[in-house]
């Protein structure tokens, strides 16, 4: 007979990748930037916000990309035509990106530039509803897409992705008149497993909705790092917080 | 594909628990964990990754003990708990409060490991 003999750990599962994902945040605050995790399911929109976001901040902000969902060169092309680093994170097979794959791709981003000197890094990540929500990569904060298109049980679907976000962006509103579906039900759905995130209405083909969403990154940037010495003033901050 | 993932962070946090560790660790016999249900495991999809990936490995033979914590909230309109359901669109009975706080179900813990001491270790 065996003598069984136990050690408790009381460790989380994912306690390997968490201290991999604090250490990437320490460098983020010590480089001052604030770092987003962009997540949705695939085709919903990370890419075509980035587009327009980057054109539209690039004035004011110093920003990158770290790219976790390259799926052609056509992706690569979009975003580097702005002239905003975009730094491609190799993802082998997996269906997320974990903090060692963005350790990775912070490696190849310090070869190209001073970290201290952006002020917001985009992450885009695998496109995936579930497992991205659980690994955290050292983001500061999350933003989940949902697109119109994917109908208003998604939120009760995957429930975990859209209670860990702090933001949630309903994309491609541009074609509600299209569809048979109810934005505010999807709203609903999203504040009833998670109350207190801040949720907007967008589309990035018509540019509808870019004021609010912006005024929200401008409001987490002035809490992350205090005023910025920026070039053109934030815009007034007309609180826009969620509704419901 | 995405438990198998799954399982491979979790032989990543082993392994790092097991280098800050005694350096000759017994075999180890079983590991236990605790996986809420307001998670993205599924603990059947985890144990059958987990036999395919600790083969050859310093875990060979472990076995993978699941305990699934319900999820369990709390309903902020009349501090009631309850069993938030999909179906219900996790609201609150009671009041039909949306989620608001989460009791347990989040949890993804390795509880502890019991060591094998009758094999010697590999
Ligand atoms: N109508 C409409 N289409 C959009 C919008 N945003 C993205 N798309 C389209 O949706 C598809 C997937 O977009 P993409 O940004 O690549 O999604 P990603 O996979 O999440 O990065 C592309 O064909 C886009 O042109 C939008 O606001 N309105
Ligand atoms: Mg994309
Ligand atoms: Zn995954
Ligand atoms: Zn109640």
């Amino acid at each position: 007979m065996h003598m069984p003999l136990q050690d408790n750990l009381g460790l989380n599962l994912l306690a390997a990748n968490e201290q991999q994902a604090s250490h990437n945040r320490e460098h983020f605050d010590q480089w001052r930037l604030l770092c987003l995790n962009i997540m949705s399911s695939p085709g919903a929109g990370k890419t075509s916000l980035l587009e327009r976001s980057l054109a539209q901040l690039s004035g004011d902000l110093a920003m990158a990309v770290l790219e976790g969902d390259m799926t052609t060169q056509l992706d690569a092309d979009r975003l580097g035509a702005l002239g905003i680093p975009v730094v491609p994170i190799t993802t082998g097979r997996c269906c997320h990106l974990d903090a060692g794959m963005v350790s990775g791709g912070l490696k190849l981003l310090c070869q190209r530039l001073d970290p201290a000197k952006l002020d917001l890094l985009w992450v885009e990540n695998v496109g995936n509803l579930v497992c991205p929500a659980e690994f955290e990569v050292g983001e500061h904060l999350k933003v989940a897409l949902l697109s119109v298109t994917e109908g208003d049980d998604k939120p009760l679907k995957y429930p975990v992705m859209f209670r860990e976000a702090d933001c949630v962006l309903i994309t491609k509103i541009d074609l509600l008149p299209y569809l048979p579906v109810d934005v505010d039900r999807i709203e609903a759905h999203i504040h009833q497993v998670n109350p207190r995130c801040t949720v907007l209405r967008l589309s990035a083909s018509s540019g509808e909705g870019f004021k609010a969403w912006h005024q929200w990154l401008w409001q987490q940037l002035a809490k992350h790092q205090g005023p910025l010495p920026l070039a053109n003033p934030m815009p007034s901050p007309a609180l826009t917080t969620a509704q419901g | 594909m995405h438990e198998v993932d799954m399982t491979r962070a979790l032989l990543r946090s082993l392994e790092t628990w097991k280098q800050g560790h005694a350096p000759q660790l017994p075999r180890v016999g079983s590991v236990h964990l605790e996986v809420g249900s307001f998670t993205c495991v599924e603990p059947d999809q985890l144990q059958f990754s987990w036999n395919a990936a600790i083969r050859d490995t310093w875990l060979s033979g472990a076995r993978l003990l699941i305990v699934t914590v319900p999820l369990l909230g709390r309903c902020l309109g009349c501090m009631a708990t309850y069993s938030p359901q999909a179906e219900q669109g996790y609201r609150s009975p009671c009041c039909s409060h949306p989620m608001e706080e989460i009791i347990h179900g989040r949890e993804l813990r390795i509880r502890s490991v019991d060591y094998d001491l009758s094999t010697p270790s590999p």
